[in-house]
Formats: structure tokens, sequence, C-alpha cells
């Protein structure tokens, strides 16, 4: 994982755009962050070409930890093909020139915004979250000398009191997504604005995660085969969002769905949300029940629709 | 309708396509040159140079080009591009005493040692509409009236009145004491004055603006006096280790703004008059006397004074004052977020219909009390 600055012509940036000083510099917070699963640490995070809130923190980690043998795979709401996942994919391409690919068994290193792919993680990929606000206890204490205070004593009774308050008020824990997580035994930490839905799957994952947040400059990690367990209590235990239907197009069950509006009558389906999973079901024959309909399999072609034409005059 | 949500690569091309046809606009209208922004939008660039961090008139009117205008877009072009650049290490202190000045106004004082000095400035103009300017050809532009070369030095404000111990002095920095740099640092809190100077000279002119203008309007007075604004060059010196002294690398032309304050006195200091401070690239006066009346506002707990207003809060102020953050994180809301939209969905769905189960369960059970009571 190592970078291998590859020679450049003049005038160009160097290998995945950020100075080796700079990548020393974070992969330092990232050896840092592993060796405290789940503790955020503060790095000196630089201005990206990119705004803050598109993925600089993500894309400070991935160009940090990427080497020129590196496989890149770049998600955003579990999609390959969604306009950030594009732009950060070819920021990527153009500064590092390595390979890029959509198949999540193929890639080494997985970007994601959002999501974390169906299909599990191997102990030779690394999968690295983009964060926006690192702080699980952010919304319940603005100040940040107030809640490293908290985090240093393991004062975690305010988010409990939270979780208690939603059940008191809802009957249930009304967190959908970012749903706070304790790891390894000590950290509360954010698992990024992930749904809950994937909370499972970070517990006791094979790869590592990485987790940046540029605007915050926060860095921190969950090694493999960290106990990472989502906050709640013993007669409300934890449970993920259920969908009643399978995906429209590869019938997939138990996966993560986006709800699409096919018209303005109300008609809408169900899709995976990982877009390359979907595909490869349905590439081994997988069909749902709406892969028959014309509009649904304009959507399964991954079809961009163009936005950007000239207004009719 | 079929309305499509997964975007693509050719969405995203053509997108840029269009954005640079509508940069350009009307191709028969003459493009804009980088001097002409330079030398006729130069408060725009001094700007741009503050809040980007980069001292580059010609990088700064590229960058306004290239943004439509748009001014923290060009910042971030700066700032993106200024984060490439290799870093030899820190000038000198610049010495704004030695300033070559165009401007130099004192509030508090009618007369002073150099003399006031109006400069360019907006100040006493009538905003009437120039139409002349909007003529086709401009007028000759009639040449300015230059002073004759003074030989008197014009020291700073504050250096004048120290003598009596009315006004606080400068604060002494120790020989070699390092100065915090938060592009190199993540920011922690407490924060002293350094880095809190370093963040409000990058800060957004508009949020200093309104947090000066609120410390004006009663939330956490600071009975600011204007005791000078300077405007002009100053020379920037690199010490160079092979060489063993300090070489000029050029000037740069800056606006420091010393703010004078009132203060009571507490048991542990005598009453006198405190300072803010603010010093900014190019003439954006506005941006220097709102950074040193914030600054000012900021010394609250040095000075032990009591904390009551917005101004004065130290992590809202350095953790909101950069526009790059805040315009990157307000605008990433437009990037999609159907995935916890998704979540947010189900939750709300569920919600309603324990709400209507509720409701309707509260119905029944008051229909058939008042069927018990008939």
């Amino acid at each position: 994982m190592t970078a291998q600055p590859k020679p450049l012509d003049e005038g160009e940036y160097n290998f995945a755009y950020l100075d080796e000083q700079t990548k020393r510099m974070i992969r330092r917070a990232i050896l840092k962050g592993i060796a405290v699963p789940g503790y955020q640490v503060p790095f000196a995070s630089r201005e990206m070409p990119m705004p803050y809130g598109w993925g600089t923190g993500g894309v400070q980690v991935t160009a940090a930890i990427l080497g020129a043998d590196d496989c890149l795979k770049v998600i955003d709401q579990g999609s390959d093909d969604t306009t950030n996942a594009v732009a950060i994919r070819g920021f990527f391409e153009k500064t590092a020139r390595v390979e890029t690919t959509f198949e999540t068994s193929k890639a080494s290193i997985i970007q994601t915004r959002h999501r974390i792919p169906e299909k599990d993680l191997r102990e030779d990929q690394v999968i690295v979250f983009q964060v926006p606000i690192p702080e699980p206890l952010r919304f319940l204490e603005p100040r940040e000398t107030e809640t490293r205070k908290m985090h240093a004593l393991e004062e975690y009774g305010l988010m409990h009191v939270k979780l208690y308050e939603d059940i008191a008020k809802n009957g249930h824990i009304a967190t959908t997504y970012a749903y706070p997580v304790l790891v390894n035994g000590r950290y509360v930490m954010d698992p990024s604005p992930t749904p809950k839905f994937d909370n499972p799957k970070i517990d006791r994952m094979a790869a590592l995660q990485l987790y940046g947040a540029g605007r915050e400059k926060r860095i921190y990690a969950i090694p493999p085969y960290t106990d990472v367990k989502s906050l709640d209590f013993e007669d409300y235990p934890f449970e993920v969002q259920k969908f009643d239907k399978p995906c429209g197009l590869c019938g997939a069950e138990n996966v993560y769905l986006d709800e699409v509006i096919l018209d303005d009558k109300g008609g809408r389906m169900f899709v995976c949300s990982d877009s390359d999973y979907c595909e490869e079901r349905r590439e081994a024959g997988h069909l749902g029940p709406m892969a028959a309909d014309p509009n649904a399999m304009t959507l399964a072609g991954g079809a961009s629709a163009d936005h950007t034409e000239e207004p009719a005059r | 309708m079929y309305v499509a949500v997964k975007g693509g690569e050719k969405a995203i091309r053509n997108a840029h396509q269009l954005l640079a046809n509508r940069r350009r606009g009307d191709t028969s209208v003459p493009a804009l040159t980088l001097d002409q922004i330079a030398e006729q939008l130069a408060i725009s660039v001094a700007r741009v140079m503050g809040e980007g961090s980069l001292y580059d008139e010609q990088l700064a009117a590229l960058a306004i080009k290239q943004a439509r205008g748009d001014l923290i877009e060009a910042a971030f072009l700066i700032r993106a591009y200024r984060t490439t650049l290799p870093r030899f290490g820190y000038s000198q202190p610049i010495d704004t005493g030695k300033m070559l000045v165009e401007r130099r106004i004192s509030a508090t004082y009618k007369d002073l040692p150099g003399g006031q000095l109006l400069g360019p400035t907006f100040d006493y103009s009538h905003r009437l509409l120039d139409f002349a300017l909007a003529a086709e050809a401009e007028g000759e532009i009639e040449a300015p009236v230059r002073r004759e070369p003074a030989d008197e030095a014009m020291p700073r404000v504050t250096d004048l009145l120290d003598e009596e111990g009315l006004m606080e002095a400068d604060p002494v920095s120790s020989e070699g004491s390092p100065v915090g740099d938060l592009t190199r640092e993540p920011l922690s809190f407490p924060a002293d004055r350094d880095l809190r100077l370093q963040n409000l000279a990058r800060g957004d002119e508009g949020f200093l603006l309104s947090l000066a203008y609120s410390s004006q309007r009663g939330y956490g007075r600071t009975h600011p006096f204007t005791g000078e604004i300077r405007y002009g060059a100053v020379e920037v010196e690199f010490f160079a280790e092979e060489l063993g002294f300090a070489v000029s690398l050029g000037t740069i032309k800056v606006t420091e703004c010393q703010m004078v304050n009132q203060f009571q006195g507490t048991a542990k200091s005598s009453p006198k008059f405190t300072r803010g401070y603010g010093l900014v690239f190019g003439q954006v006066e506005r941006k220097a006397m709102a950074m040193s009346m914030v600054d000012r506002a900021l010394r609250w707990e040095e000075l032990g004074e009591e904390q009551v207003a917005p101004v004065q809060d130290t992590e809202f102020v350095m953790s909101h004052s950069d526009n790059i953050q805040a315009t990157g994180f307000v605008e990433h809301l437009k990037l999609p977020h159907y995935v916890d939209f998704q979540a947010e969905l189900e939750l709300v769905r569920r919600m309603r219909d324990e709400w209507f189960a509720a409701r309707e369960a509260e119905e029944k059970s008051s229909r058939t009390q008042k069927e018990a009571a008939e």
C-alpha cells in the first residue's frame, strides 16, 4: 500500500495529487487510528480540489494509502455511476493512473459515501468512508472541547439518554442512519451516514475500515475483526430496516433498496442500492418482478439522464 | 414521466461544457483579460487573495474569471492550488511601521506624526451611479495629485501612546517561540491569539462583518474606536539559512487596522485602552476593521471579562469563519442523499402508521365511552 510515485511529466501533480510529506502525515494518523479503534485522530487536513462535503476526507485517506498496483472502486449511495462517484474515480484515474473497477470483489480499495457493498469484504481489501460529521455526540453537545472530554472519560450517558427518549417518545429508536456504535468496547463512534442497515456489516468485518473527515480534520479506523456494537437496550435490541419486497430488477432479498419513482401517478419500484451487486445477480440469471417493465429496464441499463440539454426555445 | 436518479459520466461532461459556454457568455462581447480584472476589480482580487490565503494577483484574477465572478468559488480555486505548493519556510514578520503608505487615517487623533492621509477611499463619495462610466469610452482619467515625498516617518498610532501607559503595549513575543499554523496543525481548543488571528485573516468577510456588527449592537460590547487604518506596500523578507541574513522577496499590499477599546480594568489590571488587530491583503478595509473588532471580543478571557455574546465564543467563531468549509458543507446537500432519505422514509411511514392507528384507537374508545354514557 505504499505509494510508488511514477515518473510524471513536468508540471503535473504528484502521484495521487498530494505530496509525499502530506501522505506520510495522513498515514501516521491512520496508524494511530488503527491502534486506537474508534478514536478520532486529529490530522492537518488539506484543501482538496473538490469542495468540503464532497468527500475530501475520504479522498485524502485514499490518496495516502493508494499504491500503483491498487485497484480502486468508488461508490456513492451504493452506486458506481452516481455523479460524485464518477468525479472522484476520475480524479484518481487522472492523478494516480491506477486501475479502477465497478466490481466489489476486484477492488483492493473501496471508497464509499453512505453505503457498504452487499458482498462480504475480504482481508485484502480496505474500505474508506467519507465522513461529514465524525463526532457522534455533536448533536447532543456542539462543543468540541466538551465532546473530547466526554470520550476521554467514557461519558456516554447522554447518548443513552437520547436513545431512551426516542423510545419513550416514539416506541422505538428514531435514528435511521449514522447510527452510533461502540467500537472494541471503548469508543462510541459515528459509522458515517450509512443506513443502520449496514451496521451489522462493520462488526467483525474482515477488511480494514478507514474513516476520513476532511472539513472536521479527523481520521478514525476499525481494524479487521474488531467488535462493533450498535448501541441499544436489552429490552429494545438493535434492529435493521426491513423491506417487504425484493429488488424489482434482480429479486434480491435482505439487501438495502432504493425507492425509485417511475411516473407521476404514484408508480414506484424498489431496486438494489448496490448497483454492482444487482448487475452481477442479473447476469447470473436472477430476475425480479419488475425486470420486464420497460421503464425499469432503462434504469437497469444505468442510462444516465442528460440534465444539461439546452432548454427548448 | 420517468425520473432518472443515476447520473453519469456523460451528464458531468455535458454540464462542464455548458458551464464553459455560460462562463464565456455572448462571444460577440470581448473576453475579460486577467489584467483587466487585476487592475479594475482590485478589491475583488484582494478579497480572493485574502480568503484564498495566497498573494498572487494574476492567479486571483484567473480564479475570478474561471469562477464567473463568484468570489468564494474563486477563493476556493486559490486554496486548492495553494495546497499543492511546496513550503520552503516562513517569512520574517512584516513591519507595517515601515509601510509605503497610500492611506492612513486615525479616528482618535485629529493630527499625529506623519499626518492623516485619506488616500483612495469611497468614504466621502456620494453613492450616485456614475453614468459616464457606462459610456462606451471612458473619459481621460486625471492623474492623481501626489504629495511631496515626506521624510517624516509615519509611526503606528499605537506606538505613540504607549508612554503614558494608557494604551496596552504590543504583546512581547519571545524569540524563537513557535507561531501556530492551522494549515499544518488541526485546530484545537483553547486556541491562542496567533491561531485566532490566522483564522480570522482567512475568514469570510461577511461572517466577520456580521459578528463585528453584533458586538456594536450590544452582543458583547467592546466600545471600539479606529485607532488607525493604514494601507500600502510592505516588504516581505525571508531569512535564508545558507546566507545567514534576510533577503527581500518583494512587496505586498496590506491593510492594517488597530481598533482601540476602552477597558474599565479589573482587580488584576488597571483601566486603560486595549486593542484589537486586523490585517488583510489589499485594500479590504471593511474586513480589516471587522477582524480587529472580533479579535478584541475574543480576548475576553485574557482580560478577565464576562463571556456573554456569540462574538466572544472562540469555538463558535473559529469553527464557522472559513467560507470554503462552510460553502462546501452547505452545498454538499445537493449531492444525492437517497440512501439516507430512504431510511427516513421508512421511519416516517412507520411513525405515520402508528400515529393514525393511535388516533383511530382513541376515536374508537371515545365513541364507545360516549355510547356507553348514552
